[in-house]
């Protein structure tokens, strides 16, 4: 679990997994992930196993999220945006977009 | 460790190690021959690492029906085959045999298909031949939740065929192999093959391996090393791509000639024809044809990631049709050549491992000798 | 065919891209410069820019080394170079044609030479538990520092070795993270083999004041800080409890919520790998590096590369570097003269030169452990995205796959989104070691496009020229 050392910054209105949550302008989608609860951030479609993110930047791909509808997106190379509506994976993607 | 130096004196020596080498391989050591599998280095032009994973049926064997006929039998021996790799290796290779499909866009494609198909049925005589059109509504009674795109008007269809994990057929035969007391030789890439009284010596990178037969199971290596042995066969490569894209829901319950869901959840998109030479590169223009009409024709593919993309040479003879061929200058040395070492690892196992170790050939040998190319050239 | 559009694409905004494009365009060439991030500075100077307009606070936690990089973000905001921020190259061919993606337009940038400075990566670290979340590298946890003021909450164990390690828990300790214990696996013949070394590293002395100043301030701040410990192990079921590990015969392990691990950079070879450039293995530690020729060229006439991507240097050097290959290339297009090159470029060889000077200290005071390099349990997993093990890979090699393409085929390693980033090194040292051999023989995956994962739209609606293709197997027909 992350913390923010100041609260100054301009608050970005998401949602993760359903739930209101107040990020801040410029952060990446796993670093608001990662303030907002500890634990996975995803499972592996391979065995189910918990993973978060790991390298933060944009090698690793152990903080795909689905974003926007948009399965698999990579949530340390995306800023997060007012209204973003940020989900965590169980497992495999599904082909259609979720929304 | 199997990286050792020319360890004796063999049966027979294998030049190869994809598809059609340890598939022969095993068959021989089932009659207790002595086998070794000559291969190259890790980073080689690899076509049996480029396979899409069909088996396959329908549209094979244009103009030679026999090769129709070799393939149904390795089609139906393929349960059999991939439950004894299983048994023996743990190893599931994932094979199934759902039927399979070549989806038509437009009207013009689908005329094309089916007098295609129906020459191929003509010159069978007549005789059964397992493939059949389906309309649009059938199609999509066959792939419930997958939306068609509008140009979808149909398909030829095969139950016949099938599909498989290449890469777990090579490990598994591979493993096989080695259980069964086969000798693998990695880092031999083998430069000639010289007489040697009533044996041949091969002569590789890391020294001589002796033995009474030799299969040349080598892909495109057979263009250097058959000529001096008296097996002149006109093969070339012909550069296909295939695209592979990020692990999804299991969406497709039968393969599709140009898409393939493999057990792990990714789909394999394919397939396209160039002529490359021995360039095996991607072209970016070659992976934007493939993902144009894979859109078309399943819109919803068009969500997904590409994660990799490959290109390989496959080993196409004039008539795209295989050769299994022994020396006539050279008795006891076979070439064994086709694009489809997937499809035709059954029944190499089973059938043609007997054909090198003496048993007479099968009867649809004679078609897949190398004097056809003769009556070409002279043609 | 009509004349590319750009002198020199760029790919990568660290460093060495952004002194490049900056020396690029004072001598009138036409630059563009394509990058992953949002905001220019790669991950050494990650938004360093808004930190300092926005975020002064977490400026000073960061130290003067980062807010330099402001200077060079600055300078190239202020320049007349294309920057396509947002853009992931995912293909570059041999000729100078670029393929990059903003995430909804795949796009084609063509350009009579390219210059990748496409940097490093923290080394993979396989020890048990590694895939734990929780667990991330010393890298990630400063990235969120630089990126969004983030600190972990909770006790920290940072493991691991090298320069950056002592950076990163001194900032953290500056910025009020409570951290459990610093491991390090370098020992004490670590320092010594590197005593060699030294006379030469005096030239980079600001380099060592800086390290041994570091040192000093977290032992006084009261952080527990252990060295030449072994057998690194995480605990934890669902998310990371704690460490283990081994020091002078005895296991000690410590509670902590939050375990950043960290072994030392390597270059980021998937570009020059996918153009199959040639590569040389680092025997002293242990990565790839692309074979380069004067300033930057490579056996490819124009393709260039700069940076840590070309060899670990550290930050400083890859600018001096950048600036360098900027001019040879300027060379190679006939816009500027060999004279005016020597003229220009002895102050950035000696800036080269003094920030290189340290690397064989820092290289032979850190190796990478055996054990990082080469796990020796076997339900180490090695390949995260295909989760296969370190004993799955030794089971392969005995099955005689002599190289990581023919491994990939039997295992699916390296198949996964990572596209081999994670596992592509350690793969090589297992099966080097399993086989007897260096891993310079051993060899590398093989890198095909795309170099990150693009959706089939994006394929699907790019304008290419017409090829002689079609799309047929041989059993379509004719």
């Amino acid at each position: 679990m992350l913390r923010r050392r100041h609260n100054d910054g301009k608050v970005v209105k998401i949602t993760i997994d359903g739930e209101a949550v107040d990020a801040r302008a410029g952060e990446s989608v796993a670093a608001a992930v990662l303030a907002h609860a500890s634990g996975a951030t995803r499972t592996t479609p391979v065995s189910g196993a918990p993973r978060a993110s790991y390298c933060m930047m944009g090698v690793c791909f152990e903080c795909l999220m689905e974003i926007d509808g948009e399965p698999n997106r990579q949530g340390c190379m995306v800023r997060v945006e007012e209204g973003m509506s940020v989900r965590r994976q169980q497992g495999a993607r599904d082909m259609e977009r979720a929304s | 460790m199997p990286d050792q130096t020319a360890p004796g004196n063999f049966d027979v020596a294998v030049i190869g190690g994809g598809m059609i080498g340890p598939a022969l391989s095993l068959g021989l050591l089932e009659r207790n021959l002595k086998v070794c599998i000559l291969d190259e280095g890790d980073d080689v032009l690899r076509v049996a690492r480029g396979n899409f994973g069909l088996v396959w049926f329908q549209g094979k064997g244009f103009g030679m029906p026999r090769y129709v006929e070799w393939t149904r039998r390795s089609a139906t021996l393929y349960p059999e085959f991939a439950a004894e790799l299983k048994e023996h290796t743990g190893v599931d290779v994932g094979h199934a045999n759902p039927g399979g499909l070549e989806l038509l866009l437009g009207e013009e494609e689908l005329a094309h298909r089916q007098r295609y198909i129906g020459q191929i049925y003509q010159q069978g005589g007549g005789k059964e031949y397992e493939v059949e059109f389906l309309d649009r509504k059938q199609v999509e009674e066959m792939l419930p939740g997958v939306g068609l795109g509008e140009d979808v008007v149909g398909a030829s269809y095969s139950p016949i065929d099938g599909h498989v994990n290449p890469l777990f057929l090579l490990r598994a035969m591979h493993t096989r192999f080695q259980q069964a007391g086969g000798t693998y030789l990695p880092h031999h890439r083998v430069s000639e093959v010289r007489k040697n009284g009533g044996a041949y010596d091969v002569v590789t990178e890391k020294g001589i391996v002796s033995a009474a037969k030799v299969v040349i199971a080598a892909g495109h290596g057979l263009r250097e090393l058959g000529p001096p042995l008296g097996l002149d066969i006109p093969i070339r490569p012909q550069r296909g791509h295939i695209l592979v894209t990020e692990r999804t829901k299991q969406i497709l319950p039968m393969p599709i000639s140009s898409f393939r869901q493999t057990v792990e959840g990714s789909i394999m998109l394919g397939v396209s024809a160039e002529e490359a030479g021995y360039d095996d590169t991607i072209n970016t223009g070659t992976v934007a044809k493939i993902a144009e009409r894979a859109a078309r024709t399943i819109p919803a593919l068009r969500h997904l990631n590409i994660v990799r993309t490959w290109a390989a040479l496959r080993v196409l003879t004039p008539d795209k049709c295989p050769v299994y061929a022994e020396s006539e200058t050279h008795p006891g040395i076979y070439a064994v050549a086709s694009h489809s070492g997937v499809t035709l690892a059954a029944v190499n196992a089973k059938v043609a491992s007997g054909w090198i170790a003496g048993d007479p050939a099968p009867e649809q040998f004679d078609a897949f000798g190398v004097e056809r190319f003769d009556a070409q050239k002279t043609a | 065919m009509s004349a590319p559009a750009y002198d020199i694409a760029i790919i990568g905004a660290g460093p060495a891209g952004m002194a490049a494009a900056h020396e690029a365009v004072n001598v009138g060439l036409k630059v563009v410069i394509i990058d992953e991030q949002a905001a220019p500075g790669g991950q050494i100077y990650r938004d360093v820019e808004r930190v300092a307009m926005e975020r002064r606070h977490d400026l000073d936690v960061l130290g003067a080394d980062y807010k330099y990089g402001y200077g060079l973000v600055d300078g190239l905001q202020a320049s007349s170079v294309t920057h396509l921020a947002g853009h992931t190259v995912w293909q570059i061919e041999r000729n100078g044609t670029v393929w990059c993606s903003d995430g909804k337009i795949a796009k084609q940038v063509d350009a009579k030479r390219v210059l990748l400075a496409t940097g490093a990566m923290e080394r993979p670290v396989p020890v048990p538990g590694w895939t734990l979340p929780g667990v991330m590298t010393a890298g990630a946890a400063q990235i969120l520092m630089k990126s969004a003021g983030m600190i972990p909450d909770g006790p920290i164990a940072i493991c691991g070795s090298g320069p950056l390690l002592l950076l990163i828990a001194d900032q953290l300790v500056r910025a009020g993270a409570k951290i459990a214990v610093v491991a390090e696996t370098t020992s004490f013949t670590d320092y010594l083999r590197a005593a060699p070394h030294l006379l030469r590293a005096l030239k980079g002395a600001d380099y060592l004041r800086k390290g041994i100043a570091m040192r000093r301030r977290l032992k006084t701040s009261g952080v527990r800080i252990v060295s030449g410990i072994s057998d690194l192990r995480i605990t934890g079921s669902d998310k990371a409890e704690g460490v283990s590990y081994r020091v002078g015969g005895s296991v000690k392990s410590f509670a902590a919520e939050t375990v950043l691990l960290h072994q030392g950079v390597v270059p980021n070879t998937q570009a020059t790998r996918q153009l199959r450039l040639e590569h040389i293995w680092h025997e002293q530690q242990h990565y790839w590096y692309p074979k380069t020729g004067q300033n930057g060229s490579t056996e490819a006439e124009a393709i260039y590369i700069a940076g840590d991507g070309a060899g670990i240097n550290g930050a400083r050097a890859a600018e001096a570097a950048g600036r360098l290959t900027a001019l040879e290339i300027a060379c190679s297009l006939g816009k500027i003269s060999r004279a005016d090159f020597d003229l220009k470029s002895p102050p950035w060889f000696s800036e080269l030169d003094h920030h290189q000077s340290v690397r064989p200290l820092l290289d032979a005071m850190f190796p990478p452990p055996k054990e990082i390099l080469n796990p020796p349990d076997d339900a180490t997993l090695v390949c995260r995205c295909e989760e296969i093990t370190a004993g799955d890979v030794r089971k392969a090699a005995k099955l005689g796959a002599p190289g990581p393409n023919q491994l990939k085929a039997f295992l699916r390693a390296g198949m996964g989104p990572c596209q081999g980033r994670m596992c592509g090194l350690t793969v090589t040292e297992v099966l080097a070691a399993a086989h007897g051999k260096s891993p310079a023989d051993i060899g590398a995956y093989r890198i095909r496009p795309p170099l990150k994962p693009l959706s089939l739209a994006e394929l699907a609606d790019m304008e290419t020229g017409d090829g002689d293709v079609t799309l047929a197997s041989p059993s379509s027909g004719p």
